[in-house]
């Protein structure tokens, strides 16, 4: 166990790091230029350090970090698979990394070009008339894709539209971006056998409140893992009633060259290219949310949207019924880069090869698995399964939570726990296709052990870690006396 | 090609211990009537070299900012990046971790978080700070949704001084939302103190004001703080050009309730605009409305006590209280935040004020050689930091062509966004120009003239 103090902590004063370009203009004195009163008054209390010990701070500080180049990362739900090396160099060429997005469209001809073939390409993967690449996330896409269907409905005369269905085993992004797009979010039960929508729940909302339904959100497969068969009558019914379907795409990476939400029914599509085309999830953001949708929706697309002439390629301002703009410029176009890069390395039958990969690894972690761990669901799985430490909890009083740190002791980082909320003592498993055999059978014996010591030496398993730098932390005293930031005279406890 | 290291016959080998024979298998829960019968049309697959080659053409098509002098900001800055920043933001441990769920393996990450978090505090001189939003504009409008807070009913008033980027989402969102904007002018190139009084009744949730503002002036945002404070409005402060709070007042010593903007200048790549890096900070009373990911300091249970960092107040957040969240932000900008940590610390307290004054006087020396030339003049006489307008002679396609030539990016043409505003272009000389860089300039429009 160790510390590594605070920047703050480090340094005297008048040490530097960073040096700057010379002052080779003639100057003036301040105050001629600025009033004294809006000038500041005292420096801000920016650390003093060097830049060795800017160095050593920052690369202490990232071993003290997992990633998935560290090791096995089977966080359900997140698709934490490996980011291709040259996709990073591709996004820092200075003509990707050095430009101005109000730059003349002369200028970046380039780019424009990689925007206006990369919607192309997530249009053909989803099966959608056409795609934004400007929501910065998933939950922004999801955002940016109920206002779509709000501007919509508006336009239909079906403005008083007022409820997104969602299901009980949902992301909880989806609920919340239903509120912020001034919607209400209307619960749908889950079929305990099969993990889809419960059918007969889902006829009667709508027969009891259909007028009043704006969309319903799914994932598919879902947060189970599974597949909803009926997806194609739960996009009749949806349709029926006036409706819209709105596909999270959290779980996409199990569908590429499968099946596309534009053939399962959906109008909207968000990606979370951070997850299906492997950009580097950097420790919780940049991401990207692209949302594409069918014609019917392309008028209320933000703007502008890429487009070629005989001259070259430009952007087109949106047309008087878009929603408007999301967020100032054009996406997060170094991601952009990353998952152009993707795409074209894998081809066609590579992107199919990805999802069918995912989908054998995860089936065959949850066989595996099942001899010491309840599996949720025992039907064939698409890209992740959930399953639990219910059995451990009922015999030994082992929690998820004991066995996710548990396995932080052996180099692994843990599966999504408590989710999806439906599922007591959940452990959501999502290996990706970028694993080995070896690595996959290496957890599996990793499990089978922590499941012997839960039964021979429960403490062991409930007070891990035990090998990571620090133990387990005070989540309620963070809580109840937050400390969101140092202040001078504080020091951090070794 | 392909990232799966599986070959095929080791799937095989997996598929058989699962009683199975072909991947095909793996399938048979996608009903045949949603199948894609078909291979996606995409361009085949490339190999690495012959990618990297497709690539680098693509880029070179791009007049990067290595090879020519740019003068345009408007919003996002042409900023000197130290060499440490990249080699260490771009440490795969940092980039390839998730949201940092597991504590005790994700303390380089969170502690970086709360580095972040506390920095944003010391150059805004705010109380609290959260991890990070999507860009300066979502962050304006995180800002205006905590002010009007649950129901989200209600008016904000906005300066035209205010980033019409920023502007345009904010319209968006009351759209969705069901708010109401009321707009205020700007005289002399500042905020109409006299509009902004009349706007601001007691139905205001929020004023919001841009420091310094899109046309580069700074505000007199010791006339508008009691203005804007009137009943029970906040008063939220925009910044897109964080370097000026190396050297002007910030948002904290003029008693703005939140200070929100774009903080992707420090230490990132300009990447055409994005991934940006969205920051809000606010007053200690308003910790609990704050949206998205905060990192808390704490100690281990048990005995040892040692100091830790988690990710904590997460009963606001989306995962927890789903349909009454905070906000619906999840995936936000942490590697950003990280960039921007490290620059800040390499820059240091010394560093961070001559950033500043390098600039102001930069951009005053342009602006004074500018103004020289005859028929090229201010459009405003308030003070500024590194942007400033002039209303130029000819028209500014006459004058782009001259830039080309001269291997220059010109400014920002304010007509897009400001009609009536014809022949104005917005300046922006930050400490990347040299004297040669503005000397340069100076001489194209000379020639211009002539």
């Amino acid at each position: 166990m160790s510390v590594e103090s605070l920047i703050f902590e480090k340094g005297a004063t008048g040490r530097r790091a960073a040096t700057l370009p010379a002052m080779d203009v003639p100057t003036e004195a301040l105050e001629g230029m600025i009033p004294a009163a809006l000038l500041r008054e005292k420096p801000a209390p920016l650390p003093e350090v060097s830049e060795i010990e800017v160095v050593r701070h920052y690369t202490h500080l990232s071993q003290r970090n997992f990633g998935v180049e560290t090791g096995f990362y089977p966080l359900g739900s997140c698709t934490m698979k490996y980011n291709p090396k040259l996709n990073e160099d591709m996004a820092v060429l200075p003509g990707f990394a050095r430009i101005h997005p109000l730059q003349p469209e002369h200028t970046v001809q380039g780019a424009i070009q990689l925007i206006y073939e990369l919607e192309r390409y997530l249009a053909e993967i989803s099966g959608m008339a056409r795609v934004t690449l400007q929501p910065s996330a998933g939950a922004h896409g999801e955002l940016t894709g109920l206002m779509l269907i709000k501007a919509y409905h508006q336009s239909q005369g079906q403005g008083h539209r007022n409820l997104v269905l969602i299901p009980d085993n949902a992301h909880g992004t989806n609920p919340a971006s239903a509120t912020l797009a001034d919607y209400k979010a209307v619960e749908i039960d889950s079929d305990p056998k099969t993990g889809g929508i419960e059918m007969d729940h889902l006829k009667k909302v709508l027969e009891a409140q259909g007028a009043n339904v704006a969309a319903i959100m799914l994932t598919n497969p879902n947060t189970l893992g599974l597949f909803d068969a009926n997806i194609a009558e739960i996009g009749r019914m949806i349709h029926e009633v006036g409706g819209q379907l709105y596909y999270d795409g959290a779980n996409a990476n199990a569908v590429l060259g499968i099946t596309r939400p534009g053939d399962m029914g959906f109008d909207v599509v968000h990606f979370n290219l951070h997850k299906t085309c492997s950009t580097p999830h950097g420790g919780g953001g940049p991401g990207s949310g692209p949302i594409g949708v069918k014609s019917h929706l392309v008028p209320f697309l933000p703007g502008p949207l890429p487009a070629k002439s005989e001259q070259g390629y430009y952007w087109q301002d949106a047309g008087p019924q878009s929603i408007g703009k999301v967020r100032a410029n054009l996406g997060n176009f170094g991601v952009l880069v990353r998952a152009y890069a993707y795409i074209r390395f894998n081809g066609p039958d590579g992107l199919r090869h990805v999802s069918e990969s995912a989908i054998l690894n995860a089936n065959y972690l949850k066989h595996e698995l099942a001899a010491d761990y309840e599996i949720a669901y025992p039907q064939t799985c698409q890209h992740e399964f959930v399953a639990t430490a219910q059995r451990q909890k009922d015999e030994h009083g082992v929690t998820a939570t004991d066995i996710a740190k548990r396995l932080l002791d052996f180099g692994m980082y843990a599966p999504t726990i408590y989710f999806p909320l439906i599922v007591h003592e959940a452990m959501m498993i999502e290996p990706t296709e970028t694993e080995t055999r070896e690595s996959l059978d290496s957890f599996v014996r990793v499990m089978h052990q922590i499941a012997e010591e839960v039964h021979t030496q429960p403490e062991l398993v409930k007070t891990a870690p035990h090998t990571t730098v620090v133990g387990r932390l005070d989540q309620a005293l963070a809580a109840r006396k937050p400390n969101l930031r140092w202040t001078s005279g504080q020091e951090t406890t070794h | 090609m392909s990232y799966v290291p599986n070959t095929p016959e080791e799937q095989q080998a997996m598929l058989e211990s699962l009683g199975l024979s072909t991947l095909e298998d793996l399938l048979e829960p996608v009903p045949f009537e949603v199948r894609l019968h078909t291979p996606l049309d995409l361009p085949p697959a490339l190999s690495e070299p012959d990618l990297k080659r497709l690539m680098g053409r693509m880029a070179a098509r791009n007049q990067d900012l290595d090879r020519t002098i740019s003068f345009l900001g408007a919003g996002t800055y042409d900023r000197s990046i130290p060499s440490m920043v990249p080699h260490l933001q771009r440490r795969s441990e940092f980039v390839t971790s998730y949201t940092p769920y597991q504590p005790e393996v994700s303390q380089g990450m969170l502690q970086a978080i709360y580095e972040f978090q506390t920095m944003v505090c010391q150059v805004t001189a705010m109380d609290i700070a959260n991890a990070s939003l999507y860009d300066g504009s979502t962050a304006m409008v995180e800002a205006v949704l905590m002010a009007l807070g649950p129901g989200g009913r209600g008016e904000v008033v906005v300066s035209a001084g205010v980033d019409p980027q920023y502007r345009r989402v904010l319209q968006t969102y009351a759209f969705a939302r069901g708010f109401s904007i009321k707009e205020v002018s700007v005289q002399d190139g500042v905020t109409s103190l006299e509009d902004l009084r009349s706007a601001v009744s007691a139905s205001t949730a929020a004023v919001i004001i841009q420091q310094p503002n899109f046309f580069g002036c700074i505000e007199d945002v010791h006339a508008i703080e009691p203005i804007a404070h009137q009943g029970k409005t906040l008063f939220v402060s925009v910044i897109t050009e964080p370097a000026s709070l190396g050297l002007i007042t910030p948002p904290g010593a003029y008693n703005a309730d939140i200070a929100v903007g774009e903080m992707m200048s420090f230490g990132n790549t300009m990447s055409y605009g994005a991934p940006a890096l969205g920051f809000m900070a606010t007053k200690q009373k308003f910790m609990r409305l704050l949206p998205g990911r905060l990192v808390g300091q704490t100690v281990e249970e048990g005995g040892k006590k040692q100091t830790g960092y988690v990710l904590t107040l997460q009963t606001r957040e989306q995962h927890i209280r789903r349909e009454r969240a905070t906000s619906n932000i999840c995936t936000n900008q942490s590697l950003l935040a990280v960039g921007a940590t490290i620059f800040m610390a390499a820059l240091g307290k010394q560093g961070f004020s001559e950033l500043g004054e390098l600039c102001v006087q930069k951009a005053h020396y342009a602006f004074r050689q500018i103004a020289a030339i005859p028929g090229f003049e201010p459009a405003f006489s308030a003070p500024f930091f590194d942007e400033f307008v002039i209303k130029c002679p000819v028209s500014l396609s006459k004058l782009e062509q001259h830039f080309t030539q001269a291997g220059i990016l010109g400014g920002y043409p304010l007509a897009e966004s400001y009609p009536g505003m014809d022949n104005a272009m917005l300046f922006c000389v930050t400490e990347m120009r040299t004297k040669e860089d503005i000397d340069l300039l100076v001489a194209v429009l000379k020639e211009v003239q002539a």
